[in-house]
């Protein structure tokens, strides 16, 4: 460096951090623009019906409860109801999802069989089909088997590892995890059950939590499935129930509904604050390897 | 399978008694993790085969029948087909809003999720947080009180409006106007672009700052060194995110059942595809017509995704190449 460049210098780091503070600026509004509605819902929620639309300001003037209490109380069923049944089916789910996953992205990842590159294709092939191909057929034969206005139709199929997204997820990372170490318990006398309980799924807890979470949220937040399958009302499941609310009280009471929407987003909120590192790591992770 | 073929081929050819028993033990072992692996695939095979495999070929069966779910299915040809494309106008207004969708939302969507990553990808203070922040909402999009709250926010007094009034606009009544109904679910979907962002992220680490430093050397600027360095090496995950939006959005539905009351409306402007299939299956129990729909619906699809894949070799560029 010379001299004479001497004041560019002060001018150009003076520069880089106004600068950064026009980039965090941008980000912070961005950031606020993208939750504003979010914020404007749990405001909403707590103000009476004749301020909701009125009101702009995000603090309430005054704190109601009672947006909840018509809420709960506002459809056909309580909300407890409803609650029950979305998390007896995705916990029901995640168990599903985890255990059958594994199972096959082990037998994928680590063992040798007939048709494996065929059935591998097939496999991924699976992962872009559309659910509507299937849904007529697996309609009609959840049908005949009595399973209408059941849990089952939404059950059993995680059990038959059905989203072979998950199962693409753990063999990626079962493919990281050193063979030294089935291939040392292979000598201690484990067979492929053992090495699977006892080395693979321990390692592969990772990629298993990002499949109990990515489970619990997209079968808790799935609409289509339960609206062919929960026919009658004490089988709804929230989303289910907010829609019933929805067009049972009609544009009158919004107050309720959007009190309750907000209460069905809160085990979301729940599972993401706990777990957003690994929600953020399995997206990355899926676009990476893919 | 291949593998197991061309092992067994050269194995043949190789006569001394070492290859023989390596085979001999080669075969024992196949047999028996043969018989373990299929143990460990069985439940994947059972649902492949019941709940996918079949129901497809079922679907396909269905769609050149009539049939109503309580009476068996009568064989009527290609009829469905050809009232699909004939006859029904309003099949026809379904294509029309669910191409609009997906053409606008998917770039729109990828624009921001690049965009937004582009500026986070700076070693940022506070990166974690904003990430977190500008992903909530394609965790939480999917579901019925995210489009209640949508609803809401477009609502003729709502949000969207009453700022407008701020400036003296007088907005429109989003929701329940033919003209813009369709793009409240776009902006619905452009919102949700937290995770092809988080994708693209971590596709941005992984570009080596020392070719950025090359180019720097060369005389690039910042906007060169966007279209030289990061547009190129993205293009793999560019690829990657937009290969799944459309698939995706091809399939989107409940924004649109709840914005609408599950109608489609108003008029029909927001008459999804699997809204209107929806709405033949178990509204009307038209579930071979429904049928003929999805198959239809899985050929859109597949075609999008063989193009992209075909196109991708044109503008994809992958490491080993160079």
């Amino acid at each position: 460096m010379t001299t004479a460049s001497m004041p560019t210098q002060g001018t150009r780091n003076w520069r880089i951090r106004w600068r950064s503070i026009v980039v965090h600026g941008c980000l912070i509004l961005g950031a606020f623009v993208m939750i504003y509605p979010l914020l404007w819902l749990a405001s909403s929620s707590l103000k009476p019906a004749n301020l909701i639309f009125s009101d702009l300001s995000l603090w309430p003037a005054k704190f109601r409860l009672q947006n909840y209490v018509d809420g709960w109380r506002g459809a056909a069923m309580p909300f407890s109801a409803f609650f029950l049944n979305s998390f007896i089916i995705a916990g029901l789910a995640v168990v599903g999802n985890v255990l059958a996953c594994s199972m096959v992205a082990y037998a994928f990842a680590r063992l040798n069989f007939v048709f494996k590159k065929t059935l591998f294709g097939v496999m991924m092939l699976t992962i872009m089909l559309p659910l509507h191909a299937t849904l007529i057929p697996q309609y009609a034969l959840f049908y005949n088997l009595g399973w209408v206005n059941t849990f089952l139709p939404l059950i059993v199929p995680k059990f038959l590892a059905v989203d072979a997204f998950f199962i693409f997820l753990m063999i990626q990372f079962i493919r990281g995890i050193p063979r030294e170490l089935d291939e040392a318990a292979t000598i201690d006398g484990a067979g492929p059950f053992r090495i699977y309980w006892s080395v693979i799924l321990p390692l592969l807890t990772p990629a298993l939590v990002t499949t109990a979470v990515f489970s619990f949220i997209w079968t808790y937040e799935d609409f289509l499935s339960p609206l062919v399958y929960l026919t009658s009302m004490d089988l709804y499941t929230v989303p289910q129930g907010l829609s019933l609310l929805m067009s049972s009280k009609g544009a009158s009471s919004w107050g309720p509904l959007l009190a309750m929407s907000l209460l069905s987003l809160v085990p979301l909120f729940v599972v993401f604050f706990i777990f957003q590192r690994r929600l953020i790591e399995g997206i990355a992770a899926s676009g990476l390897k893919g | 399978m291949s593998t197991t073929l061309s092992d067994a081929a050269s194995l043949e050819s190789d006569t001394s008694s070492k290859a023989r028993s390596r085979r001999r033990k080669l075969v024992g072992i196949n047999a028996r993790q043969n018989g373990a692996a299929f143990l460990f695939l069985s439940p994947w095979l059972i649902g492949l085969l019941c709940l996918t495999l079949g129901p497809i070929l079922a679907s396909f069966y269905l769609s050149l029948t009539r049939y109503d779910m309580f009476t068996p299915p009568q064989w009527i040809g290609v009829s469905n087909y050809v009232k699909m494309f004939a006859e029904d106008a309003r099949y026809y207004q379904a294509l029309r809003v669910t191409f609009t969708y997906v053409f606008l939302s998917v770039p729109l969507k990828l624009a921001f999720a690049l965009g937004v990553a582009m500026l986070l990808n700076r070693g940022l203070k506070g990166l974690g947080f904003y990430r977190s922040i500008y992903y909530l909402p394609s965790l939480l999009g999917g579901s019925v009180a995210v489009a209640i709250m949508w609803r809401q926010v477009f609502a003729y007094d709502g949000i969207i409006n009453q700022i407008l009034l701020k400036f003296g606009i007088d907005g429109p009544s989003w929701i329940t106007s033919t003209d813009y109904a369709l793009y409240t679910l776009v902006a619905l979907a452009v919102w949700q672009f937290g995770s092809p962002m988080v994708i693209f992220l971590a596709g941005l680490k992984q570009i080596p700052q020392e070719i950025y430093d090359a180019a720097e050397v060369d005389g690039a600027g910042p906007v060169r060194k966007f279209i030289s360095v990061t547009l190129p090496l993205l293009t793999p995950i560019i690829f990657f995110n937009f290969v799944m939006q459309i698939i995706g959005a091809f399939q989107a539905f409940t924004p649109a059942y709840i914005i609408s009351n599950g109608k489609g409306g108003p008029a029909d402007a927001t008459l999804f595809y699997t809204l209107y299939l929806y709405e033949q299956a178990f509204t009307n129990f038209q579930m071979g017509y429904a049928s003929a729909m999805a198959w239809v619906l899985v050929a859109i699809i597949g075609l999008a995704t063989v193009l992209s894949f075909q196109s991708a070799r044109y503008w994809v560029h992958y490491g080993d190449e160079r």
